[in-house]
């Protein structure tokens, strides 16, 4: 069999017939390990076969990790200091 | 993604100093708390009010209620996860206040939650053996593209941007799931809402975010 062959063969009938349109929508699924046994495995077939899956898996890995290293601007001086203020009267009637 | 949650016995040793500092009314300890979180609350409190005044007072009530509630917190969940309940708590109260609450029993009701694909159905092949199958390949990104784009001043303006796009729902699961990353199970008490309904609420979330990365990494990623 060619190549090509193969994989229409394996993408039709072992990973039952899986479109990329269906693999983009199980993203989430798959990486939150919500899939079943078999699902998973379809996911891999497709996977395995589909250069512009593997790219459509990787961005979304990658849009997860840009968004987790957003780093956080400085609070403005003035609420700082006014929220340490409150702090320390909570603090002190407490104790 | 997530780490599992931790059984209180085995609490993070450095938090537990943290938290005893805090107890002790430690300022440092309570300064660096702010700056670790006052931004991130205030960017999660915009997802339940529409006002940027309301929610910096969504933001200092839910430090109050920190200050207050100190001496009660069990260590059951990080002191970063119970924090960030409060807030959704008050948020929650607030927005109800301001008829803007987001009810997530009803995926599917408000015309944002429409069935909508990941990927632009135009990506796809409509016809022919290979219907549903890209129509050409998606470009790979860079391996540094998280770091250039979360690091440079422009892009973190681009991401907020993206971020405060998205109707509140699905802002508040990302903002929970992937920018704080907080634990699943966690965030589905939070917010009211099933494990199943979270998924479909942070797939379109990312899906809608990956959309807007790739339009603005395709534009041409500018140097940090």
């Amino acid at each position: 069999m060619t190549r090509e062959a193969i994989k229409i063969f394996v993408l039709d009938y072992l990973a039952g017939r899986m479109t990329c349109g269906e693999f983009v929508e199980l993203v989430t699924d798959y990486l939150e390990g919500s899939m079943t046994f078999w699902g998973r495995v379809r996911f891999h077939l497709h996977l395995g076969l589909c250069f512009g899956c593997r790219v459509h898996l990787k961005q979304m890995r990658q849009t997860i990790q840009t968004l987790g290293r957003l780093p956080e601007a400085p609070v403005p001086p003035a609420i700082r200091e006014e929220l340490l203020r409150r702090f320390r009267h909570v603090k002190a009637k407490s104790s | 993604m997530s780490e599992p949650q931790q059984p209180a016995e085995d609490a993070n040793p450095e938090e537990l100093r943290l938290l005893e500092r805090l107890r002790q009314g430690d300022e440092a300890a309570f300064a660096s708390l702010v700056d670790r979180h006052h931004n991130a609350l205030l960017r999660l409190a915009m997802a339940y009010v529409s006002d940027h005044s309301v929610a910096e007072e969504v933001v200092q009530e839910t430090w109050i209620g920190v200050m207050e509630g100190l001496d009660r917190f069990e260590g059951r969940s990080s002191l970063k996860t119970w924090i960030f309940r409060i807030l959704t708590n008050k948020a929650k109260a607030r927005g109800v206040r301001e008829s803007r609450h987001v009810s997530f029993s009803t995926v599917g009701a408000s015309n944002d939650d429409a069935d909508e694909p990941a990927v632009d159905p135009s990506q796809f092949r409509t016809t022919g053996h290979w219907a549903g199958y890209w129509t050409s390949y998606p470009q790979p990104w860079d391996e540094d593209t998280p770091e250039k784009l979360a690091l440079s001043r422009e892009g973190g303006v681009f991401l907020e941007k993206a971020i405060g796009d998205l109707p509140p729902n699905l802002r508040q699961v990302l903002v929970l799931r992937d920018v704080e990353g907080l634990d699943s199970k966690e965030v589905c008490a939070m917010l009211a809402v099933s494990e199943a309904n979270q998924r479909v609420l942070l797939h379109r979330a990312r899906s809608r975010v990956r959309r807007a990365l790739e339009t603005y990494v395709e534009g041409g990623l500018r140097p940090a």
